[in-house]
């Protein structure tokens, strides 16, 4: 089973890397060490997204709201930064953390005391939070000039050769590797999400799980929220409108089974980086950029076939090795 | 809520409730109650809503979405969802705007929207029954292809230049106030009520949507007609992007963003089970009724589109939730 993990991740990576080294053919700059820090900048957000959403679809559940999350918790961000630049920025993180992480709990009570289909509590709070955007902003948006310098250069500022919205992102992934890797709650999430009855009698409130799941993903979109406005510096009712998509799309390419149970914090985070490779390279090799969403819809199928065959397979070998045995 | 394991524990009760009884205490009795009271309010907010023209723009509101809603209720019923059908809109009127600019008179305009309605939809059903995918994720995916070939095509450009006759469709009236769009819908209705609770298709969908394996057992070809239901999805988004793009006579990308939600928020006010299994056709038109008197109320008053769409989510969850509520409070009170 591990071994088909890692197949799937090694296969990714020898994809992205495949495509990098065509379009170097075309573009000699586009392989280059300085280039791809600036493409993986350029994924830092997609890919903390895709590993917040990786444990909601592990609960056998999906959270269509984070980019609408992302966007209220932004421009709330900005709008305080606007009125009151005295307030620490670091302040201002813990805050769309939390702003983020309540909008997310929000998903996981209607999900877990209402028993409603995530689906649909995602879908509707997706165009509540985008709502709320324009009743707070009231329509207009928040620019660069409004912003204080700190706000829009603490992701900026270069460490050890990346920017810090890079090693955000960094950090974020490291937790979620020791979160999924090394703590029950990280191993309950996959329990709840392969078989819920067999989870129950083990002990774990699969409906919590869920909702601790929801919490978790509004945090990383409250913290994107901050991340997205800094580096666009813009703020409006339309940021990142289309976003969760993408986020659902880099999970399933990752190899997470929107079944449930089945994915790695490593999958999600390169299939969100195969997205943003293919973004990248659009461009540079006179792609016009319209393609991106049908490029990534039709990746998105592709890996749900992908992923079918891996998880019948799967079940094969299950039994054939406990025949053997 | 201790149990959450995902069998549902159905109450049998010893005998049937009385016919008058059931039909009083119905969904679809409330949905006629919460109608006519925001038509009321709507007439006392409004001094221009009671007006037989007001009242006529009222059903353009809703007339379009309701007919994929019609084919949305019965994909639901049978367990599965599509999430495409706005995309679908925007690559048919893509399409149909293509076609426009080569010259391509009404008659092969409507044919072409169909058509390209109908190979989606029927794309999405070959990926969730011969692939056996999951329709949730395949339909995003698909969502996300339709709309990008539209994007890919179009750009930041648009498509205009729809013959007359074309525009008819969209904005044409049959008699007096009664819009082309509302006749065919109401026609649309009454073939979908027939085939849902008239007809041993329509009991299979309820079969399947109540239990897949059982009705496979029993007969029914599960895998069949669920690509049906696909096609009969994707034939309405067809006809309902020939409408919609006969109404506002240009395309772009972005035609009908977000429709699917509003769709999907018809078909599950009007009582429409999200899990499949349980729902009436005259629940669905009744739901699409109060949608357009909400959004064109609130429209009269003034309300920006964005803030709309916060009723319409809200509408959504809470629809859904208050039954809930109720039922668990009425086992508290036990």
């Amino acid at each position: 089973m591990i071994r088909f993990f890692k197949q799937r991740e090694v296969m990714l990576l020898a994809i992205i890397a495949i495509i990098v080294a065509l379009v170097t053919t075309r573009s000699s700059g586009f392989g280059t060490p300085r280039n791809l820090a600036a493409v993986f900048n350029d994924t830092a957000v997609l890919a903390m997204l895709a590993c917040g959403q990786l444990l909601v679809i592990l609960t056998r559940s999906i959270d269509l709201s984070v980019a609408a999350n992302l966007a209220l918790t932004g421009m709330i961000a900005a709008m305080i930064n606007a009125a009151m630049p005295g307030v620490p920025v670091e302040v201002l993180i813990v805050g769309c953390v939390v702003v983020g992480g309540l909008l997310g709990a929000f998903n996981g009570v209607l999900v877990w005391k209402l028993n409603i289909p995530p689906i649909v509590v995602t879908l509707g709070t997706l165009t509540i939070y985008r709502g709320a955007v324009f009743l707070v902003s009231g329509g207009t948006w928040v620019n660069a000039v409004d912003m204080s310098d700190r706000f829009k250069e603490l992701t900026r500022l270069v460490f050890l050769g990346l920017p810090m919205l890079s090693w955000f992102a960094i950090v974020v992934i490291a937790l979620f590797v020791l979160l999924m890797a090394r703590t029950s709650l990280g191993r309950s999430f996959y329990a709840a999400g392969i078989n819920p009855t067999a989870a129950t009698y083990a002990g774990i409130d699969v409906g919590k799980t869920k909702f601790i799941a929801f919490t978790i993903s509004g945090m990383v979109a409250g913290l994107a929220g901050y991340l997205w406005v800094s580096r666009y510096v813009i703020a409006s009712v339309d940021v990142a409108r289309g976003l969760e998509l993408q986020v659902v799309a880099a999970c399933v390419i990752g190899g997470v089974s929107i079944a449930g149970g089945i994915g790695t914090v490593g999958g999600a985070v390169l299939g969100a980086l195969f997205l943003g490779v293919i973004n990248n390279a659009l461009p540079v090799i006179g792609v016009s950029p319209f393609w991106q969403m049908a490029i990534s819809g039709a990746a998105i199928i592709t890996a749900v076939i992908f992923n079918a065959r891996g998880e019948r397979k799967r079940g094969r070998i299950i039994l054939k090795s406990a025949e053997a045995a | 809520m201790t149990d959450t394991t995902n069998t549902p524990h159905r109450h049998i009760p010893d005998r049937l409730d009385n016919p008058v009884k059931s039909a009083v205490f119905s969904w679809e009795t409330l949905l006629v109650l919460v109608g006519v009271a925001i038509f009321t309010a709507n007439a006392f907010a409004s001094p221009y809503f009671l007006n037989e023209w007001s009242l006529s723009d009222l059903t353009f509101n809703f007339t379009e979405k309701a007919v994929i809603a019609l084919a949305m209720a019965l994909l639901i019923i049978s367990g599965e969802i599509d999430l495409s059908v706005a995309a679908i809109i925007a690559l048919a009127s893509t399409l149909m705007g293509m076609a426009v600019q080569w010259g391509v008179p009404t008659p092969g305009l409507v044919a072409i929207g169909i058509g390209v309605g109908l190979a989606c939809g029927a794309f999405n059903g070959f990926l969730v029954t011969g692939l056996k995918l999951p329709s949730i994720v395949v339909t995003i995916g698909t969502m996300s292809l339709f709309r990008g070939l539209s994007y890919a095509i179009l750009g930041d450009q648009a498509y205009g230049g729809y013959p007359a006759d074309f525009s008819w469709l969209g904005q044409g009236y049959v008699w007096w106030v009664i819009s082309f769009e509302l006749v065919f819908f109401i026609a649309a209705a009454i073939v979908f009520w027939f085939v849902l609770h008239r007809t041993n298709f329509g009991r299979r969908i309820f079969a399947i949507g109540n239990n897949a394996l059982a009705a496979q057992f029993s007969g029914v070809r599960v895998a069949r007609i669920k690509f049906v239901l696909f096609c009969l999805t994707g034939l309405m988004s067809g006809i309902a992007a020939v409408m919609l793009t006969a109404r506002l006579g240009s395309t772009r990308p972005s035609i009908a963003q977000g429709w699917e939600l509003e769709v999907i928020t018809m078909v599950v006010l009007g009582g429409v089970s999200i899990l499949g299994g349980a729902g009436s056709i005259l629940g669905v038109v009744l739901a699409a009724l109060i949608m357009g008197l909400v959004t064109f109320g609130l429209g009269l008053l003034n309300v920006p589109g964005i803030v709309m769409s916060i009723f319409i989510g809200g509408l959504l969850i809470s629809v859904i939730a208050l039954p809930i509520l109720y039922r668990m409070w009425k086992e508290r009170r036990q």
